[in-house]
């Protein structure tokens, strides 16, 4: 059984973001980057259900051509190879979707893992966009995933509790954080993950169209919030409490 | 323009996060609304009486019963064809609905919108509520999740949407419904609750939680959520957690007991009217945001506040 797991490389989920003085965007030069924490659960699950029936995993990344430094960290994982899909220009998850799609139909993957979303744009889409696209079930936000021949049976998590679906295969599921703890990569999985293949493409290999759809007009800051006070003790707060009517 | 709304229900009642939609949605244009189920009589019903709605759709058949995003999104694709745009509540329905909508029309989606600004033209946060950025669509539809907490909730009565059936598209038979565990709480929901009491990882345990963040809950009417950090250490059901990969809440008041205040847990509730903090950290981040702050030990602080409300 195969496995694709597409990962995206990201601001570091500890750095603050510093918005460009002409509000174009973020700014991202020198700055570190990592894979998107979703994805990381997303590979470990991969390598997971290598135990229960999975052979291959192949993992994918879209973008900068430094984009292959997060695939690097993927193949030290565990995963077994790489596909890099260059584009320099910012790709939305409609044309990710677009490009995973015609990978899928080359790869033909019983299962297509990716993270919930990616915390720089926090769109949440590409996962559900792929599945749409190639006309397969869905599961997103994974909290559990159980593979049992041609189906899988995944509890994800939804507001006010958790829900189980059983999906046919092929299928997609999105992850989210409590699925898993990833593991780190150790120096000689790191080393070795250096002569693990990886193949070089561009979004016109695969003849997609990546356009982006959406034009963004302006990034600022958000309303900053005034300071506050800081109350000495509990009959003060409650004082407080009593004046703004939160308490009788 | 005309938009499509789709209904959060659980089969007898609309949710409110609903409501706010159809507030974003009237800033577009005429609003119609789908309710899509099994046995959603009622449901419709309620739906065509809130304020300014038009046409209410109804699709009623078991393939629709647990919102499967395989089985609604070729329905909402055939409704398509008549509205411009269709708009989703950025709950975890509308979320995984919406972006197989837009896949299926060829259409980028516009995620977790915070404001209309023309008809083409949103605003939505980006890098966790670190930054907002103003997009504008080049599509013809539009596919649009929106941001419950941005947009005033519209009125439950007063309006006089016609009904109509529409036809069902069937199971697509790639995905099956197997059951499902809501937890159970007597309190407010937390992204409609007016007060929301919040713990952090400093309670240090399930027991305490419940000992200290709970009777303070009731005391004040509040709902009660969780950081992150409480909630993976096991402190709090995962549906508690209030953050970016949470809930997004904007209450009147909002305390934060124990909460460092990680940009995570800030992008879900700062948008709040009122932020008071209770943490014996007072470099903690969550200072920065507080209208107002007590240092000190929670667990000697929270019996006394307690007690003296």
């Amino acid at each position: 059984m195969k496995v694709l797991v597409p990962v995206k490389r990201v601001l570091d989920y500890n750095v603050k973001p510093r918005i460009k003085a002409d509000g174009s965007g973020v700014d991202l030069a020198n700055v570190k980057m990592s894979m998107n924490p979703f994805d990381e659960i997303a590979v470990e699950e991969a390598i997971r259900l290598k135990d229960k029936g999975v052979t291959e995993i192949v993992v994918v990344s879209i973008g900068e051509q430094k984009s292959q430094e997060t695939l690097r960290t993927a193949l030290a994982m565990g995963a077994d190879r790489a596909i890099l899909v260059v584009s320099e220009d910012k790709v939305e998850p409609l044309g990710v979707a677009k490009l995973l799609k015609a990978i899928v139909d080359e790869e033909k993957p019983d299962l297509v893992i990716l993270g919930k979303q990616a915390i720089d744009d926090d769109n949440n889409q590409t996962g559900q966009m792929l599945a749409g696209l190639l006309g397969v079930g869905q599961a997103t936000f994974a909290s559990k995933v159980e593979l049992a021949g041609d189906s899988v049976t995944v509890t994800r998590e939804v507001d006010g509790g958790s829900e189980t679906e059983t999906l046919k295969l092929p299928a997609i599921i999105t992850v989210d954080l409590r699925l898993n703890e990833p593991r780190y990569a150790s120096l000689p999985n790191i080393m070795k993950a250096k002569s693990k293949p990886m193949a070089n493409k561009t979004p016109a290999d695969f003849g997609v169209d990546v356009s982006p759809r959406l034009a963004t007009l302006k990034v600022v800051e958000p309303a900053k919030r005034s300071a506050g006070v800081k109350v000495a003790d509990v009959d003060e707060l409650v004082a407080k409490l009593k004046t703004m009517g939160v308490s009788k | 323009m005309k938009t499509l709304v789709w209904v959060e229900h659980d089969g007898a009642t609309v949710k409110d996060a609903t409501l706010a939609v159809v507030t974003a949605a009237s800033q577009l244009g005429e609003v119609h609304l789908l309710v899509a189920g099994q046995g959603v009589d009622a449901v419709a019903a309620e739906a065509a009486k809130i304020a300014g709605v038009g046409k209410v759709h109804v699709a009623d058949d078991a393939a629709y019963a647990h919102a499967l995003a395989e089985n609604v999104a070729p329905l909402i694709v055939q409704l398509m064809g008549d509205h411009d745009a269709f708009l989703a509540p950025a709950t975890t329905n509308g979320k995984n609905i919406a972006p197989r909508v837009a896949a299926l029309l060829d259409v980028m989606q516009i995620s977790d919108i915070l404001s209309v600004e023309s008809e083409d033209t949103f605003t939505r946060p980006i890098y966790a509520g670190n930054a907002i950025a103003t997009v504008q669509s080049k599509d013809a539809k539009k596919i649009i999740t929106v941001r419950g907490t941005a947009f005033a909730k519209a009125a439950t009565e007063g309006g006089t949407g016609t009904i109509e059936a529409v036809a069902t598209t069937g199971d697509l038979g790639v995905s099956t419904y197997v059951g499902s565990e809501i937890a159970k709480s007597e309190r407010p929901e937390l992204t409609s609750a007016k007060i929301i009491v919040s713990g952090g990882r400093a309670l240090g345990s399930g027991d305490k939680f419940h000992e200290l963040i709970d009777p303070l809950a009731d005391k004040l009417g509040a709902g009660v959520g969780a950081s992150r950090a409480a909630v993976d250490a096991g402190y709090a059901p995962n549906d508690y957690q209030v953050g970016q990969t949470g809930k997004i809440v904007a209450p009147e008041v909002y305390v934060a007991i124990g909460i460092s205040g990680a940009i995570q847990h800030l992008a879900g509730m700062k948008d709040s009217k009122t932020i008071i903090a209770i943490n014996k950290d007072e470099d903690a981040p969550i200072f920065q945001v507080a209208d107002i702050g007590l240092v000190g030990d929670l667990f000697k602080i929270l019996p006394e506040l307690t007690g003296k409300l």
